[in-house]
């Protein structure tokens, strides 16, 4: 096996950690305004929609990043079937990512809505105007709002067993800081 | 890569750490979805009151869940882009397409015992930017506040035995909310109109109109019938349904014309509170001339699968801070998303109908 960096590159670092606290912040924002009839309500869709186009084009620029760059492997001690679970829940990961945007998108435009960003700043219509489509993604964009939260949480699980319990380089391999026994193969900010 | 082979030190309290993290982050989305309170006033409770106090009729809208859509146009004469750089306020003409209803959450409701109609329309300026308003025939609204539309609900629930509110429950509402009084003044005198063309139709809420060099203004809009107001005839009274053939008489020998009103609000006018009128001879702008060509059945008609959302507005329309906005349009997007969904599912049924 070709030698592979101790560190995710810094660019994937930098989106990592732009991106878990701006989806966490969408996923509060969404089941917050969705149970709101106050003026937060409206507050929060206002922010709700330019965040999740600017989360798109993220994940998008995030995914291109990772395509073509090399990333650390897991230490080699986990067992074959759990490397495969972690890297299916991230292939999981960004798959949501990459659907919820486009699907509250579409369902936007299905609903016969305008999807207005800000004032002047509109996108156009991804589909056209379908009660059918409207209710289907509706109901998906729900869906992946909590099975993407699920996920979130057995991740930040995960990443604390490894930092915490395993000790093993994982988690700083997404963080930056110090590994713990050997050191750094590239010391951080050169990925 | 190496690691540690060795169980961590204070391992209880590192795993105690982890369930710390895991379970604060859930639980922090269990907070913002409500999960702990229950007596949150929510859209679904909102809409779920309506569906107590009119029942449940699929795929119709939860409110003013009686009327019939319109096409037509609005002819814009320009004076409105002295104070909005909305597209649909420059010279021209923008298409329209309207719903025309009286209140109430039955399909089936009695035209002639409704209390007043409204008039909901989407303006579709050809370079996106579309506006939407509903509008209703009085000149204030009943309550200023979401939970006094709550409370109106309740207060209002027909009874068992009789089919009628609670007579005692809705005193002691109004006694309780005191800015019901306009509205209820006005109720006291004002006698609904013999047609949906005659009446005028008011936005209520207060928003702001932002002109080309950025400048806001307060308004509250309003359009006027040209066709002379008459009062609903005593025969009218007793019948469940002439609002929709009687427009469709006008229509045959014409279109229908109302005058769009700007009104301009002055420092201190509220721009809170939709109970409050504003002083008498604020000045009005006369934009333009809603033309209403043609009338045509909801079922399948293009105003049917429209959420006339106050909260759609076009560059150059801001909403106020009048907390009824928000709330509208929370209820009217859970509204739409059940009677859209009841829909789909009897055109999966019935692909005829
Ligand atoms: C990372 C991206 C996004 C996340 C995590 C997200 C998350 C959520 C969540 C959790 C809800 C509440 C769902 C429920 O409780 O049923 C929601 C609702 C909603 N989302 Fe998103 N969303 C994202 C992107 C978008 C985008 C790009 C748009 C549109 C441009 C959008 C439009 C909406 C709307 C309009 C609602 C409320 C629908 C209603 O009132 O019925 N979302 N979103
Ligand atoms: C909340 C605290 C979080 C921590 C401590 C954390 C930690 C980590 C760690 C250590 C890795 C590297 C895993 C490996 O090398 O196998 C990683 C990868 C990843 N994380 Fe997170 N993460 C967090 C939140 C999030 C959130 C909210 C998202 C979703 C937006 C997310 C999405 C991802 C993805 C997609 C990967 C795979 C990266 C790749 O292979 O390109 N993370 N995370
Ligand atoms: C918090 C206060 C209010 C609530 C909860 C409420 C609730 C609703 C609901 C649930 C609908 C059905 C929407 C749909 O399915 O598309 C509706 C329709 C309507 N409401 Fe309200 N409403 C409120 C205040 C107002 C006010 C202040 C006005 C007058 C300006 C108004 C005028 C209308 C009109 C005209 C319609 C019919 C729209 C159409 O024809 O599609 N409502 N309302």
């Amino acid at each position: 096996m070709k030698a592979r960096p101790a560190y995710f590159p810094l660019s994937l670092r930098i989106l990592h950690w732009l991106m878990a606290p701006l989806v966490i912040a969408m996923l509060l924002i969404g089941v917050g305004m969705v149970a709101s009839v106050s003026p937060r309500h409206a507050a929060l869709v206002a922010i709700h929609k330019p965040l999740g186009a600017v989360l798109l084009v993220l994940v998008l620029l995030r995914l291109t990043v990772r395509l073509s760059q090399r990333v650390p492997a897991l230490p080699g001690e986990i067992p074959a079937w759990q490397q495969r679970l972690a890297h299916a829940s991230h292939c999981l990961l960004y798959a949501l990512l990459i659907l919820q945007p486009l699907v509250g998108w579409a369902m936007q435009s299905a609903g016969g809505y305008p999807v207005v960003l800000f004032e002047g700043l509109q996108l156009p219509a991804l589909l056209a105007p379908s009660v059918w489509l409207h209710g289907v993604l509706r109901g998906a964009h729900g869906v992946i709002a909590y099975l993407l939260m699920a996920s979130i949480l057995l991740h930040l699980a995960a990443a604390l067993f490894h930092g915490l319990i395993r000790r093993d380089g994982v988690l700083a391999s997404m963080t930056g800081g110090r590994l713990p026994a050997a050191a750094p193969a590239s010391p951080p900010g050169e990925g | 890569m190496t690691r540690s082979t060795s169980a961590p030190p204070n391992l209880p309290v590192r795993l105690a750490a982890i369930a710390v993290a895991v379970g604060g982050l859930a639980a922090a989305f269990g907070y913002a979805a409500g999960w702990f309170s229950p007596q949150r006033l929510t859209p679904a409770r909102l809409v779920d009151t309506l569906e107590q106090n009119f029942g449940v009729h699929p795929a119709y809208r939860r409110n003013h869940a009686k009327g019939l859509c319109v096409v037509g146009h609005f002819q814009s004469n320009g004076a409105g882009s002295e104070v909005s750089r909305a597209a649909l306020f420059a010279r021209g003409s923008v298409p329209v397409v309207g719903r025309l209803a009286i209140p109430g959450g039955n399909p089936a409701g009695s035209d002639g015992a409704a209390p007043l109609r409204s008039l909901a329309l989407r303006f579709l300026p050809e370079h996106g930017q579309e506006w939407r308003t509903a509008m209703n025939a009085a000149p204030v609204f009943v309550v200023n506040s979401v939970e006094g539309f709550y409370a109106l609900q309740q207060a209002s629930r027909p009874q068992a035995d009789t089919g009628k509110p609670d007579p005692a429950k809705l005193a002691a509402f109004f006694q309780a909310h005191p800015e019901t009084g306009a509205f209820r003044e006005w109720a006291k005198t004002a006698t609904p109109s013999s047609s949906y063309a005659n009446s005028a139709y008011h936005g209520l809420h207060a928003f702001f109109l932002v002109d080309a060099n950025g400048r806001e203004r307060p308004v509250r809009w309003s359009v006027q019938p040209v066709a002379e107001y008459q009062p609903i005839a005593a025969q009218q009274r007793g019948d469940a349904d002439f609002l929709a053939a009687e427009l469709h008489q006008r229509l045959a020998r014409g279109p229908l014309r109302w005058r769009l009103q700007l009104t301009l609000g002055e420092a201190y006018d509220p721009t809170h509170d939709a109970t409050r009128a504003w002083p008498a001879h604020r000045r009005s702008i006369d934009a333009g001339e809603l033309v209403i060509e043609r009338a045509q059945a909801e079922q399948g008609g293009p105003c049917q699968d429209v959420n006339y959302d106050p909260l759609v507005l076009p560059d150059g329309i801001r909403a106020s801070d009048d907390p009824l906005l928000s709330a509208r349009s929370a209820a009217y997007s859970e509204s739409f998303n059940r009677r859209t969904r009841e829909q789909a599912a009897l055109a999966a049924k019935e692909p005829q109908s």
